[in-house]
């Protein structure tokens, strides 16, 4: 641009940027407020109100429950410990899938996402067919223990940290570790005083991430806590489902809302404390070959987990659903594409589910787009900076809040025109976008935040306008990004069952749904074709990020 | 549980039913009580306004399956544009539309079986609707503002090779499931969870009285497993199903064995569900809703339940599939629990079992 422009209109300049950036915040903000926040505090607003006044009952009436404490400390202590459990292996996950090249190596990413999408009756399948006394692994003593639910909680969740760490990982450049170990550091040391630092950003991007899926996660403890555990995402279902309790299930929702800020002011803090500017190449070669002495330990601790904790489960299905009666047999298969979906053929749940997934990542994407673009602007002022935080954390808190008070929530707020939603098909892409949306975020996120500073203000510096410093530098590097974010989406709304399930429509099921009703059904046809449903779902899934993956913008690479 | 899903609907010859049919008064409080007596056809009393519209919306449980030509037929015989709901199992259905009163969800309710119905009725949710379509010999179902469709046993269901070979005695009765020689071999799923583990719990009630939760404690302590869902119970943990489990004792319903030849229901420990249709109180076209219960009743819909919906037809003259008739016999005397004792005590009752259980 023309670096003799006068004053008044560089003023007039930045000012219209601020309000294009406010006017980018509002519109995915909206879109928040009217399908979460809204319908969620109106619900949780019932149960503060008997009808005629305000009352704080449910809080007495549920904390004087022992069965409320066990079921805070159970989510609390799961939660916590799935988080640990999948740092400690998707760390050396993430090195090995992204930092290393192997033959074979894109499989192995791919594979290791599949559960991330599976819905829980499957897992609940796959898992329970495994511990139990006669299963492969029956000899272990887990079936219904808390050991089993945490495995679980970890086979959902190893992938995200494996693929939030590891992209940024890609990427990081190897001078600086090469550096140190030519300044004498062993490679331990190089990890530790030089990598892991500047991983941080994504590492706490992840693991706030697995935190919230682990303790809002409700099918897998109820599949596999054979009623003897309890999160506080069960009780508030058994509340508000089961017993239309709502001023007990407001008062947990409240109690889950302060569990959750807690969480994600303490990782923003994190964040905040320790990112630092990185020099990130969009397109390094950073890869290497694999040598035993020095990747052997990754290499085997992500086989391990892959085989055995990710790949027995799901073999274990595939297994299952090549047999009918004790036979072998690819008849649950040929069913499948036949006639097996009972009155809803299986290729119209697969292409109602391509299609949810499809408008729910488009959502999803664009809007997490605009949130994470404005989260990463870098305002000189320090409360500029802490509404921004509050925005990127605002985004988040679907993640944490129970998929039953949005769901009930909508009942009673988009319930007139223009807005009467509850029986139409639009509004199962929109709650699967909600759900997506934080992923999408915390995806895009760290990237934009990890662009050198000093990158920017140079190209300011030389007479770039704030949208050619968009266009030439933050977008390549959104866009690198954003076919992982795709993937994810796309992957999370194909899997999608909690919200979906309250929207249903019988006659345009999603595959999970269709799976679900199948599983539901007696008769060992049903069972098979439910099998190979999951097995079709669970490939659907592998594909998807395997392309996602791929399908990274060219001109980006060239960058 | 869960059991049957799907949805699709049409219509049928019915409609010629439902156009005779006469509206009943909104708001009658005075709901019969002995059931509905057969076709009458004129209802006393002031004809209120009857809403109608071109469109109708129909709000069913989560296992609503018909194949799809009666659905296409009904919607093209009455000319409606219908859309069909599946807000989850027959409580978190009755739940949400008590939640959403004021605003109904839709116009027809089907699905809500007979441990919700008081309670469903209590909360003013449904407006009375007396149907031509439902002969007197099955008003032993009827309840307060619903139709009833369709009914089925939920019981206890035994691998029958696997007592064979051990030459142990199938159990009969709920005392048998104590003692130690069936320690370790039954597998319930968990009534706060599942349907039928809430008809199971109800079933423990109506035969052990005020020392169920005793009966529960001593099922306990000879090794019942308590499975979160129908389908992880039967498919996972029975040994009479594919999944081949270790368990040869499962709660299912009187109607698994027709499609698991070597199991047989134990029709001593049956609990009857009956599930019903209703008038959403409320609703922008009651005209449709009346359409949609009769239609319900009509031969086809009533023979399509059992391969359909694991359910009986609540009209007793609808022929049954052969394996129905051969393998799945009803219970000559289910234990029973009023619809009334339910809605009072259930909350109660599911919060001491989770309490005793837990």
């Amino acid at each position: 641009m023309d670096p003799r422009l006068d004053r008044g209109d560089g003023l007039r300049q930045a000012l219209s940027w601020r309000l294009g950036w406010a006017l980018a915040a509002l519109i995915p903000a909206a879109f928040l407020v009217l399908f979460f926040a809204w319908p969620a505090a109106t619900l949780v607003a019932r149960g503060f109100h008997d009808g005629s006044a305000w009352t704080l009952d449910g809080f007495r009436q549920v904390f004087s429950s022992r069965r409320t404490w066990s079921a805070i400390g159970f989510t609390l202590g799961s939660a916590t410990l799935s988080t640990a459990v999948c740092l400690l292996l998707g760390l050396p996950g993430a090195y090995l899938l992204y930092r290393c090249s192997f033959p074979g190596r894109d499989l192995l990413r791919a594979l290791i996402t599949v559960p991330f999408v599976l819905p829980t009756v499957v897992v609940g399948v796959a898992f329970g067919s495994l511990l139990r006394p006669d299963g492969l692994l029956g000899w272990l003593n887990l079936e219904g223990t808390p050991v089993a639910i945490l495995a679980a909680m970890v086979f959902f969740n190893y992938s995200v940290i494996v693929r939030t760490v590891g992209t940024m990982w890609a990427r990081l450049d190897p001078r600086l570790a090469q550096a140190a170990s030519t300044l004498g550091a062993s490679p331990l040391r190089a990890l530790r005083s030089v990598t892991i630092p500047a991983l941080t950003p994504a590492i706490v991007s992840g693991a706030s991430l697995v935190f919230l899926f682990s303790a809002s996660s409700y099918g897998i403890v109820m599949v596999l806590g054979q009623s003897r555990y309890r999160t506080i995402e069960t009780e508030i279902w058994y509340l508000t489902t089961r017993l239309l309790d709502l001023p007990s299930a407001a008062a947990l929702s409240i109690t889950q809302l302060v569990i959750v800020t807690a969480a994600l002011w303490l990782s923003g803090r994190a964040q905040a404390r320790m990112t630092r500017a990185l020099k990130l190449q969009p397109n390094v070669d950073a890869e290497r070959g694999l040598t035993f002495s020095r990747d052997g330990a990754a290499l085997i601790t992500t086989l391990a987990v892959a085989l055995i904790l990710l790949g027995l489960p799901l073999a274990n299905l595939v297994w299952r659903s090549l047999h009918r009666a004790g036979e072998f047999t690819v008849a649950n298969y040929t069913q499948l594409a036949t006639d097996g979906g009972g009155s809803v053929s299986v290729w119209r749940a697969l292409s109602t589910s391509l299609t949810t997934a499809l408008a729910a990542t488009a959502l999803a994407v664009t809007l997490g787009m605009l949130v994470a673009l404005v989260a990463s602007r870098r305002p000189r002022q320090q409360a500029g900076r802490h509404a921004l935080a509050t925005l990127e954390s605002l985004f988040l808190l679907p993640l944490g809040v129970s998929a039953v008070t949005v769901g009930f929530g909508y009942l009673i707020t988009l319930n007139r025109p223009p807005l009467d939603l509850r029986s139409s098909i639009v509004l199962i892409p929109i709650a699967q976008a909600i759900v997506a949306l934080p992923l999408v975020v915390r995806t895009l996120l760290p990237t934009l935040r990890a662009i050198d500073p000093r990158q920017l203000e140079a190209a300011a510096t030389l007479g770039s306008t704030p949208w050619q410093v968009l266009r030439r530098i933050e977008l390549p590097h959104l866009g690198r990004a954003v076919g992982l974010a795709v993937g994810f989406a796309f992957a999370t709304s194909l899997g999608e069952f909690g919200a979906t399930s309250f929207l249903a429509r019988p006659d345009n099921p999603t595959l999970p749904v269709l799976i679900f009703r199948l599983f539901s059904r007696p008769g060992s046809e049903n069972y098979g074709v439910a099998l190979a449903a999951s097995v079709v779902l669970a490939g659907l899934a592998g594909i998807t990020m395997a392309v996602a993956e791929r399908m990274r913008p060219k001109e980006v690479a060239a960058w | 549980m869960k059991f049957m899903l799907k949805a699709g609907l049409a219509g049928i010859g019915v409609l010629a039913l439902a156009a005779c049919s006469t509206p009943a008064t909104p708001g009658d409080t005075t709901a019969p009580t002995g059931g509905t007596q057969t076709t009458t056809t004129e209802t006393t009393g002031t004809t209120a306004e009857v809403t109608s519209s071109d469109t109708l919306t129909v709000v069913t449980h989560g296992s609503f399956e018909l194949p799809e030509e009666l659905l296409e037929k009904f919607a093209t015989d009455t000319g409606l544009e219908v859309t069909y709901v599946q807000p989850g199992d027959s409580g978190t259905m009755v739940n949400q539309l008590i939640l959403t009163k004021d605003s109904p969800l839709g116009d027809v309710v089907y699905g809500i079986d007979n441990t919700y119905a008081s309670r469903a009725w209590e909360a003013g949710i449904l407006s009375d609707y007396e149907t031509d379509a439902l002969p007197a010999t099955s008003s032993q179902f009827d309840a307060d503002g619903l139709t009833p469709i369709d009914f089925g046993d939920v019981c206890l269901n035994a691998d029958t090779e696997w007592f064979a070979e051990k030459g142990l005695a199938v159990p009969t009765t709920l005392d048998d499931l104590v003692k130690p020689e069936y320690k370790d071999l039954l597998v319930v799923t968990d009534p706060a969870a599942s349907s039928p583990g809430l008809a199971f719990l109800f079933a423990t009630v109506g035969a052990k009285g005020d020392d169920w939760l005793e009966y529960w404690q001593q099922l306990k302590d000879n090794g019942v497993k308590v499975a979160p869902g129908w389908t992880e119970a039967y498919y996972t943990d029975f040994s009479g199903a594919d999944g081949k489990g270790a368990y040869p004792l499962v709660l299912s319903y009187a109607s698994s064995p027709a499609y698991a030849p070597t199991t047989e229901a134990l029709l001593g420990t049956c609990f009857r569900q009956i599930e019903y249709a209703g008038v959403i109180k409320g609703a922008q076209n009651e005209e449709g809703a009346r359409k949609f219960i009769d239609f319900m009743l009509s031969p086809e819909v009533q023979a399509a339940f059992p391969e359909n919906m694991y359910m009986y037809p609540v009209i007793a003259e609808t022929k049954l599939p052969e394996e129905w008739a051969a393998n799945a016999p009803l219970a000559t005397s289910p234990i029973e629990v009023s619809s009334a004792d339910i809605d009072a005590n259930r909350d109660a009752w599911i919060r001491a079992w989770t309490e005793a259980m837990a």
